[in-house]
């Protein structure tokens, strides 16, 4: 670090600019506040990094990664218990981290969810329903997220307004219907796209689990389906189910990014707002009251420390950087795992995993037309859509299956367990199921518990000399019980579907492992509640220490829910902003009372 | 890699991926220079890895994966190295003039892992690295060296770099017959 400057003081400084960063970038510079976004990685886009010419490159995007930050720059360290030493994570696994501005949004894969009105109240409702033994059963570390969902519904449909979501409601202000997804929460309103197509492998999935007594849907997702202009005035262009969509761009601005439904508005001639790229922000500066924060401290791309002061601090870095960046600045408490005090660090979960691979014999599923989160999904054995009464486990999984991800190099791994993985037998096999391959993924919720947490590594450093993050993490009883109920059911499913093979999975069965990717869904260590001693920010994602600090990401999530999470991301960034904007601008201290 | 390990190298590919009814061979391919292309950029560095000490004994037995701080082009060369050693004490030739059946079988050895290459090296994995690059090579885009005439996405009927099926979501459980495309327009 060779020099030291101070940028010009603004009122709001976002840390992070992928999907929470950019709408709430977006929000406040829309109300007039003059807005600073620092990025750890590059400028990205469309073009000139994945136009059409670019991006049907399995090899570049999906198996050598090239839009995710690479270990090498961040990474963290991981153990299943308190008493082990933790190791670091060298190759890509879990984490699959955004590695230029847009984050990890330039390359998910769209599927687009709420999650079950169930899921923000998990302890409450499994008291009232179950007893006080299910929820404390001495592993799990419940708690209530201090909202409900009918209170986040509006920021729900104003995100899905801004994605363009494809889908079909199943729960239009009370009312059911089995066209879309009966177990959803009310929804104020139709998704703004209509549903994508119903492909092959979904026609046998719906075929096999209506006559079931089922209900199957097609899954909410941000792969658009028709010219849509959304209400920051960005332009979408219908999905050509082109497949080159999950760990890649969109060449057709069909795939909502922060990219494609936010830059356009918020970077054109805004004077109100200013973009930092490659800058690592390191710091968030306490104010010498230690209630409050000045502004944040970052590295810029020349390897200078530079203060960049501000009146609000948005930490939108993704879960886990949003929590290493709070135990580095020392805002909030740590959480320590043997006395469950503590709120920094605290609750991490993932997503509980499992399912079964499905090989059928002279289909022609045409893996290669896709779309990154299209798919079909039940939610009959999701959340508390069932009776737990006579199990030993709380929550479910949403079973789905995929139409995405034909590509050849990743799916040679997809075939019937005892195959040749080489030779003439291995070509004679890929040759005939590559188009016969299909799966069952069981997206499963995972429940916090008091010895899962995270908090900084005391021997592995990152680049700049910090710390790691260290996770401490294995999967709860209840969860593994979970997953096994779940298997069951997709291997009955997939028999019901006339798969002529079928290998069962599940993740869960051994201990957790950040270098295998069940999924890259982390969260929680900095959980919103009603309860400060419980909760390191409260429901508007302020910090409950510092005023003028919002943490927004999946950091906040108590618990997961059987879903992919970034809907539920959105929602609350837009949340977040919508009380900076409104009331705490005006008055600036505590949104609420602890 | 001088002479003899390429020539192993391709004998090595070539059992992985022989030429047969589906398809040609690897080599035939151009998985060869796909590999040489990968090992001199970015991937042969192994860039992207996290290469901190210190290394930890557990560390593989905590992740359940094989860890490396060696980058793949190291690997190649000691893998290679200890495969050469290990043939001629017991073969007393090269992995290259041996049957096809007996190359068969230490492709096998290797890979379930009965054979041991030798004490520093994890053979299994040494295994699993071949594999990996020599499909990568196979299924690739041909832009990247192999994959030529686009003979592997032939072989499993993978109309390639393409940009747009709305004109066949509706013929769901159909043979489409599309014929392959590459970002590279000759190859
Ligand atoms: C391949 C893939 C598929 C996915 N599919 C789905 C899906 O189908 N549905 C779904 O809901 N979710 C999916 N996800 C997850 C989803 O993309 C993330 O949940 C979401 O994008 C997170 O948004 P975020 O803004 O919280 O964080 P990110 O997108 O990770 O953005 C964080 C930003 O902060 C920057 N940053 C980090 N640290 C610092 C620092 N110290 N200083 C400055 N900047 C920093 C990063 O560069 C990044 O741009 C997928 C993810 C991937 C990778
Ligand atoms: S499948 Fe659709 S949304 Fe995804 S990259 Fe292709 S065109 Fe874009």
């Amino acid at each position: 670090m060779t020099t030291r400057r101070t940028n010009p003081k603004v009122d709001a400084v976002i840390v992070g600019f992928g999907w929470a960063g950019s709408l709430m970038a977006a929000e406040l510079s829309r109300a007039n506040m003059n807005v600073v976004a620092i990025d750890r990685g590059p400028w990205r886009d469309t073009f000139p990094d994945t136009p059409l010419t670019a991006d049907p490159d399995e090899l570049r995007w999906k198996t050598r990664r090239e839009l995710l930050a690479p270990p090498h720059d961040t990474t963290l360290t991981m153990r299943n218990t308190l008493d082990q030493t933790a190791v670091p994570q060298r190759d890509f696994g879990i984490s699959e981290l955004g590695g230029g501005v847009g984050g990890q949004g330039f390359q998910w894969a769209g599927m687009a969810w709420r999650f079950n009105p169930w899921d923000f109240r998990v302890r409450s409702e499994t008291i009232e329903r179950y007893g006080m033994a299910r929820a404390e059963d001495g592993e799990l570390q419940l708690q209530d997220w201090g909202i409900t969902y009918a209170e986040l519904e509006p920021d729900y449909d104003r995100w899905e307004q801004i994605a363009g979501v494809a889908g079909q409601a199943g729960n239009l202000r009370g009312k059911l219907t089995s066209r879309g997804n009966p177990f959803e929460g009310p929804r104020s309103r139709e998704y703004p796209t209509p549903k994508l197509k119903t492909l092959r492998m979904m026609e046998i999935f719906n075929k096999a689990t209506s006559e079931m007594g089922l209900h199957p849907f097609t899954i909410p997702c941000a792969n658009v389906s028709q010219a849509y202009v959304n209400p920051l005035g960005v332009t979408m262009a219908p999905c050509t189910y082109c497949g080159f969509c999950s760990s890649y761009g969109c060449g057709n601005y069909s795939k909502a990014s922060p990219q494609t439904c936010v830059f356009p508005a918020l970077l054109n001639n805004n004077p109100n707002f200013r973009l930092i790229t490659n800058a690592c922000v390191t710091r968030v500066n306490k104010a010498a009251d230690g209630k409050s924060v000045t502004g944040v401290t970052y590295i810029d791309q020349n390897g200078s420390e530079v203060l960049q002061p501000a009146d609000i601090i948005c930490l939108t870095a993704f879960q886990m950087e949003n929590v290493r960046l709070m135990l580095l600045s020392g805002i909030g408490k740590p959480y320590d795992p043997l006395t469950s005090e503590g709120v920094v660090g605290r609750n991490f979960s993932f997503q509980t995993v499992s399912g079964a691979d499905l090989w059928f014999e002279e289909d022609h599923i045409n893996p290669f037309i896709g779309a990154g989160g299209l798919g079909s999904q039940i939610d009959d054995y999701n959340s508390d859509n069932f009776d737990h009464s006579s199990l030993d486990f709380i929550g479910g999984a949403g079973i789905l299956t995929l139409s995405r991800d034909g590509t050849p190099i990743a799916n040679a791994n997809k075939l019937p367990p005892g195959t040749p993985r080489w030779g003439s037998g291995f070509k004679r096999a890929y040759s005939n199921y590559y188009q016969n391959y299909g799966v069952l993924f069981n997206q499963g919720t995972s429940m916090p518990i008091k010895r899962g947490y995270l908090d900084l590594d005391p021997t592995y450093k990152d680049p700049f000399g910090l710390p790691l993050l260290r996770l401490t993490y294995d999967y709860a009883r209840n969860d593994r019980a979970m997953a096994t109920f779940t298997m069951n059911r997709a291997i009955q499913i997939g028999k019901r579907m006339g798969a002529s093979q079928f290998s069962a999975f599940n993740f869960a069965e051994k201990p957790f492992t950040t270098a295998i990717g069940a999924s890259n869904h982390t969260i929680g260590g900095a959980v919103m509640g009603a309860d400060p001693t419980s909760s390191a920010v409260n429901s508007y994602l302020q910090s409950w220490d510092c005023h003028n600090v919002f943490v927004v990401g999946a950091s906040a999530f108590p618990n997961n829910g059987g879903y992919n999470p970034t809907g539920t991301v959105g929602a609350l960034a837009l949340r977040a902003a919508r009380a900076i904007c409104g009331n705490y601008a005006r008055k600036p201290g505590a949104l609420q009372k602890g | 890699m001088d002479d003899e390990d390429v020539r192993t190298l391709k004998a090595v590919f070539d059992r992985l991926i022989p030429e047969d009814q589906f398809g040609p061979s690897a080599s035939k391919v151009g998985c060869l220079d796909f590999l040489d292309a990968q090992l001199t950029g970015g991937y042969g560095e192994a860039s992207t890895l996290y290469r901190e000490g210190p290394e930890q004994p557990h560390e593989e037995q905590m992740l359940q994966k094989a860890q490396f701080i060696a980058i793949p082009r190291e690997r190649y060369r000691a893998g290679l190295q200890a495969l050469r050693a290990y043939i001629l004490e017991t073969d007393g030739a090269s992995f290259a003039d041996l049957p096809p059946s007996r190359q068969d079988e230490i492709l096998a050895g290797m890979e379930q892992g009965t054979i041991k290459l030798g004490m520093a090296l994890n053979t299994g994995a040494f295994f699993e690295l071949m594999l990996t690059n020599v499909r990568e090579g196979y299924f690739a885009d041909p832009y990247y060296g192999g994959n030529k005439d686009m003979a592997g996405w032939k072989m499993i009927g993978f109309p390639g770099a393409r940009y747009d099926y709305r004109a066949y979501t509706d013929r769901t459980g159909q043979k489409l017959n599309l014929v392959p495309v590459s970002l590279v327009p000759k190859n």
